[in-house]
């Protein structure tokens, strides 16, 4: 590489009405460290209109600097206003790695710069490390390469990918998958202010009306959650699983499966495509654990799976496993749960 | 007013339903025994393409990158209603990345356009990255609206557009040309007619005409043309474009105008590991719970 320095880690930070999404402020925290282990700064890339007020967050979270781009004409997302303003910060400033959160933001702006800069992009990494690379087109070792690991292929494959090209090393990475750590209050960094400069042809996409609603269910925050998925069968098969759900003080999850067969709708999805969740116990019913609904889950303190399919990889990395038919066992479970002492 | 559209679709291995015959003995997955379908959302592209043809007027043209064999995702598309199909096949092309892929359509709407409207699904279900839409858009310069669920209208050079967002949707206006992904929720997408399907399965690439004649030695180079004009009047000649074809830089396509690279690849093996069994009778079952109940995990 001709550069004599080393790129920094930069996390795009998103904000609807100046509230910072979740994912950002995961990604920072992600961001610092993989920035700790290559001896770099973390950055974080805000834009919109009068956000200053974000930036102490941004900095407690682990941000080394805010670039702080403020413009009415930014106040609300759109792709080719934002895209400008960023590929015009990368041309200047040479960021080695650029997180980006895969959010309908994300994954609308992060392809887009990624084309302009003709970077590569991986999307949905549910893993990032630092590691070497041997790239065995021209035989170099590529020390302190980001490895960007993501489920493929329907899930039956795990890949590890890898940018050979130019900086950035950029990727998108779903809500709830990287940890968000404890802010330190009181730590400060800079905040560089950001020319933006925009012309007509930046602003012919116009936005006429938003509707936006708050989440059904919050699965991140709970601590006991019930989960069907294709083997509960049909949609009023469904209530059995609220049943359970209610009994036991738990909220109710799906597979990306129940989700598409329209039994439950996609704020309740857990997996790669939906929410990352950690809760005290997790029950799945009827749900096969494509390694894509793992990747959701597998960090539940306990799992307790109910399959008919002895074969099921949910059984992989459930702590509880019960073989056998959820409208027997689901019942079962009811009762035994009413009458405990 | 007409609008004239393309379509970008991709045939892809069947990765929803994986059935024991595509397992290998390992507990892998067998890529090469999964059947090749049209990606599903990239039917919900063709769909919205057709009705607006059918509100607007105009015309409706599907292309596709991939193997000799993905031009059998086009014919589906005739038989759907599409007025005319690009096949894009080249070793060349083999190995591509988002990147490299939306370059090789940039490249191949520039020949075949210009079109008002290019339109791609939301996503493939073999690599679900959904960034091939948006590079496209950038390649060829024009907005995009992503995860549009509906059309609401074309008018006066711009079109309104319905697009999910997390939580809701944002109704985005943006002047023609522009780029559409569209998600499965936009509609369903028609069967294949039974007339256009009787009509159409004699649609054939140079390739597979050639292959009538026992292959690409055939030298009867009068007898193909008169072939290809005869096809081509009927509306039955798939094109065939390979790198040669299309304004491009061999160092920007395939494998070598990918930047990102597979380093590792593990397959995922289903085994079991040690979890407690619990038998599903009324004793297991009370057992579990009063055990889940005195570690508190259930209170």
């Amino acid at each position: 590489m001709s550069k004599k320095k080393a790129g920094n880690v930069w996390v795009f930070i998103e904000q609807d009405d100046g509230r910072i999404a979740d994912v950002s402020l995961e990604l920072v925290c992600k961001g610092r460290e993989l920035a700790g282990q290559l001896g770099v700064k973390t950055e974080a890339v805000l834009l919109g209109q009068r956000v200053a007020g974000l930036a102490p967050r941004l900095h407690e979270y682990g941000c080394d600097n805010v670039f702080l781009a403020e413009d009415a004409r930014l106040e609300h997302f759109s792709p080719l206003p934002y895209a400008k303003v960023i590929l015009g910060l990368i041309h200047q400033h040479h960021p080695n790695i650029f997180l980006f959160g895969a959010t309908a933001v994300g994954r609308s702006l992060a392809p887009r710069v990624a084309s302009g800069k003709l970077a590569g992009l991986t999307a949905d990494c549910t893993d990032l490390r630092i590691d070497s690379f041997e790239d065995k087109a021209s035989g170099q070792v590529l020390p302190n390469k980001l490895m960007q690991i993501r489920p493929a292929f329907g899930g039956n494959i795990i890949a590890t990918i890898v940018n050979t090209w130019d900086d950035p090393q950029m990727v998108t990475v779903r809500e709830g998958v990287m940890r968000l750590d404890e802010p330190a209050a009181g730590r400060r960094g800079e905040v560089t202010p950001v020319a933006v400069s925009l012309e007509a042809a930046d602003l012919v996409v116009s936005l006429v009306k938003r509707f936006k609603q708050e989440k059904e269910v919050n699965l991140k925050a709970a601590q006991i959650i019930v989960a069907g998925g294709y083997g509960v069968g049909t949609k009023e098969n469904f209530q059995l699983i609220r049943q359970l759900a209610e009994t036991i003080g738990g909220a109710v999850a799906a597979s990306r499966a129940a989700v598409d067969a329209g039994w439950i709708s996609h704020d309740h999805q857990v997996g790669q495509t939906g929410v990352t969740v950690r809760p005290r116990l997790y029950i799945a019913c009827g749900i096969s654990g494509s390694v894509q609904h793992r990747a959701g889950m597998s960090e539940s303190a306990k799992i307790l799976a109910i399959n008919e399919d002895p074969g099921a990889p949910i059984f992989s990395v459930a702590h509880y496993g019960v073989v056998g038919d959820l409208n027997v066992v689901i019942p079962k479970l009811i009762k035994a749960y009413k009458a405990r002492v | 007013m007409s609008l004239t559209i393309l379509v970008f679709a991709k045939q892809v291995p069947d990765t929803k339903n994986i059935t024991g015959k595509a397992m290998k003995d390992d507990g892998t997955v067998n890529r090469a025994a999964l059947p090749a379908i049209f990606n599903p959302e990239d039917l919900n592209g063709v769909e919205l393409a057709l009705a607006l043809r059918e509100r607007y007027g105009g015309k409706v043209v599907v292309a596709t990158m991939g193997p000799p064999a993905a031009a059998n995702i086009l014919r589906h598309a005739l038989y759907m209603g599409a007025d005319e199909s690009i096949l894009l096949t080249d070793r060349r092309f083999a190995g591509a990345d988002t990147l490299a892929t939306s370059y090789t359509l940039a490249a191949a709407a520039r020949k075949a356009g210009p079109f008002d409207l290019v339109i791609c699904g939301r996503q493939a279900i073999d690599g679900d990255t959904a960034q091939v839409g948006p590079q496209l858009a950038e390649k060829l310069n024009i907005p995009q609206l992503i995860y549009v669920a509906e059309v609401e209208s074309v008018e006066a050079g711009r079109l309104r557009g319905r697009c999910l967002i997390d939580g809701g949707y944002e109704i985005i206006e943006s002047p023609l040309p522009c780029l559409l992904t569209v998600v499965a929720e936009a509609n369903v997408p028609r069967p294949a007619g039974a007339r256009r399907l009787m009509q159409y399965k004699r649609a054939v690439t140079r390739s597979e005409l050639l292959a009538r004649h026992g292959g690409r030695d055939y030298e009867d180079a009068n007898v193909l043309a008169e072939e290809e004009a005869s096809l081509r009047r009927r509306g039955l000649w798939i094109h065939e474009w390979t790198a040669g074809d299309l304004a491009v830089d061999p160092n920007r396509i395939g494998m070598a105008g990918s930047p990102t690279k597979v380093k590792a690849i593990q397959s995922v093996v289903l085994t079991g590991k040690g979890s407690k069994q619990v038998p599903p009778t009324d004793e297991g079952i009370a057992g579990l719970v009063h055990e889940l109940i005195a570690e508190h995990i259930l209170s």
